[in-house]
């Protein structure tokens, strides 16, 4: 009895106390938007810096007058001396073509890759996929000397060939051990039943696992397409003249000359090197995330 | 094959470090040796050790709190907001650090042109040892940031909504939630991407090398830098060779404690 009535005697007076918890709340969401406010306008400032310069004028920057933020006269030069600059070109089909083949050897063997280990179940296969997953974790720069040693005795220094053979080095790991994981998530009995079908493994694969993990291939696609893209050591290391150069070692190279720094152009030019990946993210972002993260949700 | 192109490089940097300049001697760990005894050499083992644990430690701290910050967020704004402060990490590093360079840039920076706005001193942002260190700090950690992000915004997610409800109910704060279901919840995703991170950034090349290519005074040199100047530019490719090999001991280390709790956490979810 006295229990019932201390509870009708204390919900008068937690009713406001509810309230003020909603606000609170209210409070802690408008307090997260404004600190990630914050933070989005930290993160956004090279960015938008980048493409402020890039529409100066070579004279606007080096009158050095005035707000640095702001464009006052905005130009495009810049984008246009570079579209129609035959060195620039050349940078952005060797990234391009490079890119493309990396992905698509990349791909094709991890593909190959994942489905052996996660499916064909033979003797060490746990080992291997462990031997794969350590391979991810040596960065290029432990080994770039060696390689540049080997790739000269094979006759590939200064070619772009070196990052098609390379670049795989650096993807393949990554992508198979997200295409494992893809791979082990799809049933068992899918495949069995397709094996009684009088299935072979081509089949199988090309059928049944590629369709039901499509989301990890565009994943560990776009992991081969950052490696390649983004790539700056390898081809710093082994491509030395102009005509071999990708984006990202042709814009640092070749537009800095001397003490003339046209940074305008070189602003430019990274805005247009640094377009691909954001086109692609910003379309596929969530897949990436996804393929990214499935490790972290699992446990 | 592919790991056939990592083991053999790897025995082939071993046996070309111990070789002479002209790569026709060889001298055993004599290019090791030399290497210890130059003040530039211990100078790189130390701001290699110093970068890599700051940046790392603040790249977590600022993923971590971002993670939170975007968990309050719910419904379809969630994916705006992580797509803008994922901006960074798309951009192909060596391009948003040359934008970095120049908005560091001595003669017209423009950090130090709003500096100068409010009535404050101008900084030679890449001018001195320290500040140059901090400047190439601070690009990793704002490169970085954005993967702890996704990462802890991920494990938070799959942290169960009823223990915050029970926690809630016992009157736990905000604080104590932290600490006692956050953080525990947790542990392994954090202790991954930080070993990972480690490994990532103390093998870093693109972000110094660009930014003051060692400089000034050799007081930014990474081990990936140094080993580039010394066996690529200066053509001593043993040496360079023997520089990048003293990260492997670093690294083997950390790789072996990753691999373990990948595996761990391979055997719990199996079973």
């Amino acid at each position: 009895m006295s229990s019932a009535t201390a509870a009708a005697g204390s919900i008068p007076q937690r009713k406001p106390k509810m309230g003020s918890l909603e606000k609170q709340r209210l409070w802690g969401l408008r307090g997260s938007f404004a600190a990630l406010s914050v933070f989005v306008v930290i993160f956004l400032v090279p960015p938008f810096y980048m493409i402020m310069t890039s529409l100066k004028s070579s004279a606007e920057i080096s009158a050095q007058k005035g707000n640095p933020w702001i464009v006052q006269n905005p130009t495009m030069d810049n984008f246009i001396h570079l579209a129609t600059d035959p060195s620039f070109q050349r940078y952005f089909i060797n990234s391009v073509w490079v890119t493309a083949l990396v992905v698509i050897i990349s791909m094709t063997i991890a593909i190959l890759a994942a489905f052996s280990l996660s499916r064909m179940g033979f003797k060490g296969a746990q080992v291997l996929s462990t031997g794969v997953f350590l391979t991810y974790l040596v960065p290029p720069s432990l080994l770039f000397i060696p390689l540049f040693q080997i790739v000269g005795s094979m006759g590939l220094i200064n070619s772009t060939w070196v990052l098609v053979l390379l670049f795989p080095t650096l993807a393949v790991p990554f992508c198979t051990w997200i295409m494992i994981g893809y791979f082990n998530s799809i049933p068992k009995e899918l495949d069995e039943a397709a094996l009684i079908d009088g299935a072979s493994y081509p089949q199988i694969l090309i059928k049944i696992f590629i369709p039901v993990a499509l989301p990890g291939i565009i994943a560990a696609t776009i992991f081969a397409f950052t490696v390649a893209w983004g790539g700056f050591l390898y081809p710093l290391a082994y491509l030395y003249s102009a005509d071999q150069a990708v984006l990202t070692v042709g814009i640092v190279r070749e537009l800095i000359r001397g003490d003339v720094f046209a940074w305008g152009m070189i602003m430019a030019a990274c805005v247009m090197a640094a377009a691909p990946p954001i086109i692609v993210y910003t379309f596929l972002m969530d897949y990436y995330v996804a393929g990214l993260t499935a490790g972290a949700t699992k446990g | 094959m592919i790991i056939g192109l990592k083991i053999y490089p790897t025995i082939y940097a071993v046996f070309l470090a111990m070789l002479d300049r002209k790569m026709n001697n060889f001298v055993g760990l004599d290019n090791f040796g030399f290497m210890l005894s130059r003040p530039s050499f211990q100078l790189v083992v130390f701001q290699s050790c110093l970068f890599a644990v700051s940046a790392v430690i603040m790249k977590a701290f600022v993923g971590f709190i971002l993670a939170h910050l975007m968990h309050n967020i719910r419904g379809p704004s969630q994916r705006v907001w992580r797509g803008l402060l994922l901006v960074p990490w798309v951009i192909p590093l060596s391009l948003s650090t040359l934008t970095w360079w120049w908005l560091f840039d001595p003669s017209y920076s423009a950090f130090n042109w709003t500096l100068n706005w409010f009535g404050l001193e101008t900084i030679p942002f890449l001018g001195t040892v320290w500040n140059a260190r901090i400047s190439v700090i601070a690009v990793n950690v704002w490169f970085g940031a954005p993967f702890f992000m996704i990462m802890y915004l991920a494990a938070l997610k799959s942290v169960s909504e009823q223990l915050y409800e029970a926690a809630a109910i016992d009157g736990a704060t905000a604080w104590q939630k932290l600490i006692y279901i956050t953080l525990p919840m947790m542990r392994n995703i954090i202790l991954i991407t930080v070993l990972y991170s480690l490994i990532v950034t103390f093998a870093d090349f693109d972000i110094v090398r660009i930014l003051t290519n060692g400089g000034p005074q050799d007081g930014t040199h990474l081990f990936a830098t140094y080993a580039f100047s010394v066996g690529i530019q200066s053509g001593n490719i043993p040496r360079g060779a023997a520089v990048s090999l003293f990260m492997f001991p670093v690294l083997a280390t950390l790789a072996f404690f990753v691999l373990r709790d990948v595996l761990n956490r391979n055997k719990e979810v199996s079973s």
